[in-house]
């Protein structure tokens, strides 16, 4: 038992004097909080749904086929023929609903609080940057099932894209690929919703965080600011 | 402090793990079975086929059957058709030859010819024997046989289909 102790502390130092561990966990977990308040853990709530989203849709591809022939039916299979298929499916449905409500409320908060001002101004604009790609998510996610109301949805809301003045036809054929909602619509939105916008919500999370951890959280105002 | 007091930091150790395990089994268990769903399920592939009523077949003359399997893999739905030639040899209902009509050279339909006598292979002019045996052409191997067959009580004769079609 002492032994084993021993060595695993051994091991453990072997790997912090390369990885330096626990200069990680210092700077990453130890970090001094301002008092404890619920209303401050809405942006890691969100970076939960986030991984949630990403390991529940990662789940979903196995099965999903984004072409028109299929894809409705590969969604009946996901909840009817496949084990936990509804469990996974459900939460991320209902997972994608929440993370714009909680992504929502969390900028609600830092607008109330006034935490965006100097110096988080970056950390500001970072997050509104993130609160658009997880509209757009939840946007392109929307027509994926291709059912009758994600085709609707889809065509309806490329139309108002498509209401802008001058380029607005441009944006509109460029969000459809093509003047119809198509297979290359469903195609593109797949594409959409599983690589570009996932891959730039984590490297934006990654520098909201990265300026999180740089200026600490922001203090709840009292009553003299 | 005493040993057995736990202090605060301890309890919301254990508590911590002990909640993650649980966590973790109850999201580890549904996302292993969600990926291995399909290779739990039964192949579905045998099954007692009916191809004709025994009186309706001729003795020494091959009675020709066809019949369609459907596979479903998730949401895709592949039919195929196979076919044979059931070969009474006397009133013995036993007494029977099951041939699978599929070329053993390259899968094509293979037709009785009444004046050749023989199984004729439209693609590379294979020649099979009432019996199924190669006479002439390039299949490596006689026709197939469907082995097990059995007859119902309202005279009906009934092959046994497997996956691997039939045992020759």
């Amino acid at each position: 038992m002492e032994a084993g102790r021993a060595m695993w502390r051994k091991a453990f130092a072997w790997l912090d004097e390369r990885l330096g561990l626990n200069d990680l966990y210092r700077n990453l977990l130890d970090r001094p909080e301002p008092r404890g308040n619920w209303w401050n853990t809405l942006g890691s709530a969100s970076l939960f749904l986030f991984i949630v989203q990403g390991l529940t849709g990662i789940f979903l591809t196995v099965y999903y086929t984004p072409s028109p022939d299929h894809a409705y039916d590969s969604i009946q299979f996901i909840m009817e023929g496949v084990s936990f298929g509804w469990l996974i499916r459900g939460i991320h449905h209902w997972g994608s609903t929440l993370m714009v409500v909680i992504v929502f409320v969390h900028m609600l908060r830092v607008f109330v609080t006034a935490s965006f001002k100097y110096p988080r101004e970056l950390t500001w604009i970072l997050g509104v940057g993130l609160l658009l790609a997880t509209l757009g998510m939840g946007f392109t996610g929307y027509l994926l099932p291709w059912n009758q109301r994600a085709y609707w949805a889809t065509t309806v809301g490329t139309q108002i894209a498509g209401s802008v003045p001058y380029v607005g036809d441009l944006i509109l054929k460029a969000l459809r690929g093509g003047p119809d909602l198509s297979a290359l619509t469903l195609q593109r939105f797949f594409s959409a919703h599983i690589w570009m916008l996932p891959g730039l919500l984590a490297g934006m999370i990654g520098a909201h965080l990265y300026l999180i951890i740089r200026h600490g959280e922001s203090h709840f105002p009292s009553k003299a600011d | 402090m005493s040993d057995h007091e736990v202090n605060r930091r301890d309890f919301i150790k254990v508590t911590t793990g002990i909640v993650g395990g649980l966590i973790g089994a109850a999201i580890g268990i549904p996302a292993v079975s969600y990926l291995i769903a399909p290779s739990l399920r039964e192949a579905g592939k045998e099954a007692w086929i009916p191809i004709g009523k025994l009186e309706d077949m001729e003795i020494g003359k091959p009675y020709q059957f066809s019949f369609t399997r459907v596979q479903v893999n998730g949401w895709e739905r592949t039919a195929t058709s196979h076919g044979g030639f059931a070969l009474r040899n006397s009133e013995d209902a036993q007494d029977l030859l099951i041939l699978n009509s599929q070329c053993t050279h390259l899968a094509c339909t293979v037709n009785w010819n009444e004046e050749a006598a023989a199984y004729l292979c439209p693609c590379h002019d294979a020649k099979f024997s009432a019996q199924g045996e190669v006479l002439d052409g390039p299949p490596p191997r006689p026709l197939d046989r469907f082995t097990e067959h059995r007859v119902t009580e309202d005279g009906t004769l009934e092959i046994f289909f497997s996956a691997a079609g039939s045992e020759g």
